[in-house]
């Protein structure tokens, strides 16, 4: 799957991953994205270690009091002694639909979704994450489309099965469709299959036409 | 001045001169561990012949629960990690107790070490930010999936010494910029700065690292089939 991504994320993105300033829902989309692809891996590891060299490097002896206790070490192995063993995150089964990261929000794969009806065959499940960013998985029949709408911020929309299209481009498995304020955009499933999708929103839809207005409230996005 | 390498390679009669430069082994290494194909390969920037072999220090974290190899890291990096907390808004006393979550991950954690992608403080800075996210914002940090080198799959001696070289570079690279360029990367790591400011043009050589990780992911989904 990896190598036929087409659509990746932003360099933007990735930098404010890997310094830690993005907020829990885009960290979502990047974790989720990432796991899938090795491209964006790649530059992902290349920021941290840029982090890494920050950390070397002699911006940082010069902060006061940065000396640990004296008892610093011992405490650490006392911890240790306790707990020695370190879990690791179970591996994903082939079959999953959902990465690893996206699982821990789920709580589980495909069937573990709470889904909600939204109108028109359109499903929707709201992720917990932090204020401020929406996370959320959609579910498109297949041949449906999503409301014509714009953003007030950026939305990121990443196929995780099926495809989409939009007035733009196509979206297969592993893509990222980045769409910021100034784009209005009708995204379509493709007729073959029904289309999973997460999506992230750091500020809410804006929804053309009388009906999608009316179910706005309802789609909480 | 390679001497030093005789602790650390599988056989004598084997050893031939490598042409990397001095490092030090802290301790004898037992012949015969399987640490000894993953750690032979030395980590030492060429900047500083006094530098530890870090990736060496942590394979004996891993495989031998060695004590003395965690207070040499310890000494170097907790303080380091204490002052990136602290840049980063925490007071002392929360920066103490977090460094000492962060090392105590450090040896939780040494089997998902990496070095053919990345440096131990590249490793060690990415623990000390989740830590951070976790300390100041209490929110959650979704991480990528792991990709662990299976029982039988070891990195490539050339892609660690290679990505170790590579790190250092950047090091240098970072150390050489302006000031006002290096200020700005240093405050956005610290999480200083808001998502928008940061400018993506850097001007620093992330190319020849990025093409090293990746060949790196490709031996090791190659070997995970
Ligand atoms: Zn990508």
């Amino acid at each position: 799957m990896t190598e036929k991504i087409k659509h990746h994320l932003s360099d933007d993105l990735l930098i404010a991953y890997s310094a830690g300033l993005l907020n829990e829902a885009f960290s979502l989309m990047v974790a989720t994205h990432v796991s899938l692809c090795d491209t964006c891996r790649a530059q992902l590891e290349s920021f941290d270690a840029v982090g890494g060299a920050i950390l070397e490097g002699d911006g940082l002896p010069d902060v006061p009091h940065v000396a640990m206790s004296p008892d610093a070490i011992e405490a650490i192995f006392a911890t240790i002694d306790l707990a020695p063993a370190q879990e690791t995150r179970a591996a994903r089964r082939k079959d999953d639909v959902f990465p690893a990261p996206l699982q821990d929000y789920v709580g589980g794969d495909l069937a573990s979704v709470k889904w909600r009806p939204v109108g028109m065959g359109l499903k929707q499940a709201i992720l917990p994450t932090a204020k401020g960013a929406t996370a959320r998985l959609l579910y498109i029949p297949a041949g449906a489309a999503v409301p014509d709408h714009s953003h007030n911020g950026t939305e990121l929309t990443m196929v995780l099965k099926g495809a989409f299209s939009d007035e733009y481009d196509s979206f297969g498995p592993g893509d990222v469709e980045t769409a910021d304020q100034d784009v209005t955009h009708t995204p379509v499933a493709d007729i073959s299959e029904d289309c999973i999708c997460l999506a992230v929103t750091d500020a809410p839809l804006k929804f053309k036409g009388i009906i999608p207005r009316m179910l706005q409230p309802f789609l909480r996005i | 001045m390679l001497n030093a390498r005789e602790h650390n390679s599988e056989s004598n009669a084997l050893r031939v001169p490598v042409p990397i430069p001095a490092f030090r082994v802290v301790q004898p290494l037992p012949v015969g561990n399987r640490a000894l194909k993953r750690t032979n390969a030395s980590s030492a920037p060429k900047t500083d012949p006094e530098a530890p072999d870090w990736v060496m220090l942590i394979g004996r974290i891993r495989d031998h629960q060695d004590r003395a190899a965690f207070a040499r890291v310890f000494e170097h990096f907790a303080p380091r990690v204490k002052a990136f907390l602290m840049k980063s808004g925490a007071d002392a006393t929360l920066a103490e107790e977090c460094a000492q979550d962060v090392m105590t991950t450090l040896w939780r954690k040494a089997h998902m070490f990496d070095p053919s992608r990345a440096s131990v403080a590249t490793w060690i800075f990415t623990i000390a930010r989740n830590r951070r996210i976790d300390m100041l914002r209490r929110q959650r940090r979704p991480e990528p999936e792991d990709l662990t080198w299976g029982p039988e799959a070891e990195p490539a001696q050339e892609d660690v010494l290679s990505l170790q070289q590579e790190s250092e570079k950047l090091r240098q690279a970072i150390t050489d910029l302006p000031e006002t360029q290096k200020e700005l990367i240093e405050r956005a790591y610290f999480g200083d700065l808001s998502h928008s400011e940061i400018a993506a043009e850097t001007g620093l050589p992330l190319g020849t690292i990025k093409s090293r990780i990746r060949l790196a992911l490709d031996r090791l989904r190659h070997a995970m089939k």
